[in-house]
């Protein structure tokens, strides 16, 4: 299928999507633990994330967040428990399997390939879906070429969208901290996944760049209808744009419910919001 | 404002995708292929052609070629010359079994074989990295060599051990063995260049040359984005490993005539690890300028002394070159990792500013 009929798809998706309606189950955290030697990193995690909602994971430093983000796409294997993704189940895989199979993710520290420019690391997002032949890639012609455009106009689009033109040719090594994030973003983006793992997306931002990431957050949640999973430390933000929130605390989840509930949990209090943060 | 992209909009991503997308680049381009296919043949002589523009050719081929597995894929790799020995016997067995097979496809499959020899000396890159691959390739450099040296069916059980590779012809014109002149060799060897230069700048700027940069900028990211690691390695082993016995062929067939094993000894290995440092790791034109420099270095190092009126023994100029070689290496690695073709660049971007400095 060409690029430009998913861009069709997507759109006509979004119109679907547009009111947002929470759908049933895609991802289901059953009974996680993992740890590292003697650290327990987590322990009897379960929750469930719905399709197109805004899922917020919160708790302290060290908490387990990253964690279990890791787990989900891959990157670590539980010791215990299993995930159900889209109704397969599985207890671990290779992060390239998770990538392929729809889960998309950016990191705490941002994780971008420095020596490409900001349009390439955007391409590679699409890597997966690029099928051409090395001969053909080598030939440069017919259908490589094709396929080539292709990607570039839909990674471009993504490009206006977050509103990096400007630096589109420049290696990203070189490009301010506030750029970088928004990069990796539209790296992420541009796999067109239905999971996106945000990890402190908004992490070391001014207000400013805080509100315009939280701006493309909800636009590409509105328009894709993407399902996203994000880890957070401003409350303020996290009660702004997420539908629902799950609150680690030492491996272990302390409550899971809107972010009214949430807020008004004791425990939670307690353990997270009392203690200065 | 001799040199500069502002100005010139693309009003297309096909005009942006371009493999020159820079006027200049491209006036550039043609300029040096009118210098090369022309002016070279017309006006350098047997002499320059066999001893200067010759290996410049072969030697680029093999930069590449390294290039792509070390400055692309971040793979380290010490086992050059093994492979380029790997395409020059390849390339004897097969010319000689089939003495009527064309050149051309003597060529390509001597550098298929080498590909597949890669491949299997590439799978320990899947387990590590940096230093403990370049010591699994500098095993592969030595194994092959043994191999060659110590199986006389490579070299049809010759007393020697040299191979000499057999006269052979394209479009009725020699171009290997006694026959074969200067000016052919060349031309064959520039077709050969520029058509495997234009492919690998093809493969950089696709979604192969991507997933490679990826796996070397960040391999746990590549691979979190979908990037299959293993895939993307070989291929980078495969592709470079072909270029290498291209190269080793056309060192063995076209400018020596005939080798032995020892031709590709690790020596060759450094030389062109230090072509690729010095040029520009990550840069299809460094290869180019590496191959050039270190070509020429020797050259100016013999003959300027004299022409400065000083007289300076032998023994000591050879010294200086490997001084010379040391210290530019250790400043690229220092200074400029990226090489002549990163120095090329900045002073392309101060002509973008000239005459303005903002
Ligand atoms: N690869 C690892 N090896 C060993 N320990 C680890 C590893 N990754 C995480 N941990 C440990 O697991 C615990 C949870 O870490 P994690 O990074 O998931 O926390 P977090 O909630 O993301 O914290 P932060 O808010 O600081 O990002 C910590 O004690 C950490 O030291
Ligand atoms: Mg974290």
């Amino acid at each position: 299928m060409s690029v430009v009929a998913d861009l069709t798809d997507i759109n006509q998706a979004s119109v679907a999507a547009h009111a947002r309606s929470i759908g049933d189950v895609v991802l289901s955290v059953q009974n996680i633990s993992l740890s590292f030697g003697g650290v327990r990193a987590l322990t009897n995690i379960s929750f469930e994330v719905r399709e197109h909602e805004i899922l917020a994971i919160i708790g302290p430093n060290g908490a387990g967040k990253s964690s279990m983000l890791n787990v989900i796409n891959g990157f670590y294997h539980p010791q215990e428990g299993k995930i159900i993704h889209k109704g397969v189940e599985r207890k671990s895989m290779r992060p390239h399997e998770a990538a392929r199979r729809g889960i998309a993710r950016t990191f705490q520290n941002i994780a971008l390939f420095k020596g490409m420019s900001a349009l390439d690391n955007i391409m590679t997002g699409r890597n997966t879906m690029m099928k051409s032949n090395i001969l053909a890639q080598a030939l440069y012609f017919g259908p490589a070429r094709k396929e080539e455009m292709e990607h570039r106009k839909f990674c471009e689009h993504i490009i206006d969208f977050l509103e990096i033109e400007a630096v589109r040719k420049t290696p990203v090594g070189r490009l301010p901290y506030g750029m970088q994030k928004r990069v990796e973003l539209g790296r992420a983006l541009a796999a067109q996944p239905d999971i996106l793992l945000l990890d402190e997306p908004m992490a070391g931002m001014n207000v400013e760049e805080k509100e315009d990431m939280c701006r493309f957050i909800l636009d590409v949640n509105n328009e894709f209808g993407t399902t996203m999973v994000l880890i957070e430390h401003d409350m303020g933000v996290v009660m702004d744009i997420s539908d629902r929130v799950v609150v680690l605390d030492y491996g272990r989840k302390l409550a899971d419910g809107t972010p009214d509930a949430v807020r008004a949990n004791q425990e939670v209090i307690d353990a997270y919001l009392g203690v200065g943060h | 404002m001799l040199y500069r992209e502002a100005g010139q909009f693309k009003t297309t991503y096909s005009a942006d995708q371009q493999i020159f997308p820079i006027l200049q680049d491209r006036i550039g381009f043609f300029v040096t292929m009118a210098v090369a296919f022309i002016a070279i043949p017309m006006f350098a002589g047997d002499y320059l052609t066999q001893t200067i523009f010759i290996p410049f050719l072969v030697l680029s081929v093999a930069a590449i070629g390294l290039n792509l597995l070390t400055g692309y894929a971040g793979q380290l790799s010490l086992g050059t010359g093994g492979f380029m020995a790997t395409g020059a016997f390849a390339a004897y067995k097969l010319a000689t079994s089939f003495p009527d097979l064309n050149i051309i496809f003597v060529f390509i499959l001597a550098g298929l074989i080498t590909a597949l020899v890669g491949i299997l000396f590439g799978i320990p890159s899947l387990r590590i990295k940096g230093f403990y691959l370049a010591v699994a390739t500098l095993a592969a450099q030595f194994f092959l060599l043994w191999l060659f040296n110590k199986v006389p069916w490579f070299t049809n059980y010759s007393s020697s051990g040299v191979i000499s590779a057999p006269p052979m012809s394209i479009f009725g014109v020699f171009v290997t063995g006694t026959e074969a002149s200067h000016t052919a060799k060349y031309f064959f060897l520039l077709v050969l260049v520029t058509l495997l230069a234009l492919a690998a700048k093809n493969m950089v700027r696709g979604h192969i040359g991507r997933a490679w940069m990826a796996v070397r900028d960040m391999d746990i990211a590549a691979e979190i984005i979908g990037i299959r690691p293993l895939q993307t390695k070989l291929a980078a082993f495969a592709i470079s490993s072909f270029y290498c016995g291209i190269a080793g062929a056309a060192w063995a067939f076209i400018y020596t005539g005939s080798v032995e094993p020892l031709a590709f000894n690790i020596d060759v290995s450094f030389r062109i690890l230090f072509m690729i440092i010095i040029g520009g790791l990550g840069s299809i034109l460094g290869s180019f300028l590496g191959a050039g420099f270190i070509i020429l270095l020797p050259v100016f190092l013999t003959n300027a002394p004299h022409m400065l009126g000083l007289n300076i023994p032998v023994d000591i100029i050879s010294h200086m070159e490997v001084m010379v070689f040391g210290a530019l290496i250790i400043f690229f690695l220092i200074v400029e990792p990226h090489g002549l073709a990163r120095l090329w660049q900045i002073g392309k971007e101060k002509l973008r500013l000239w005459p303005f400095p903002y």
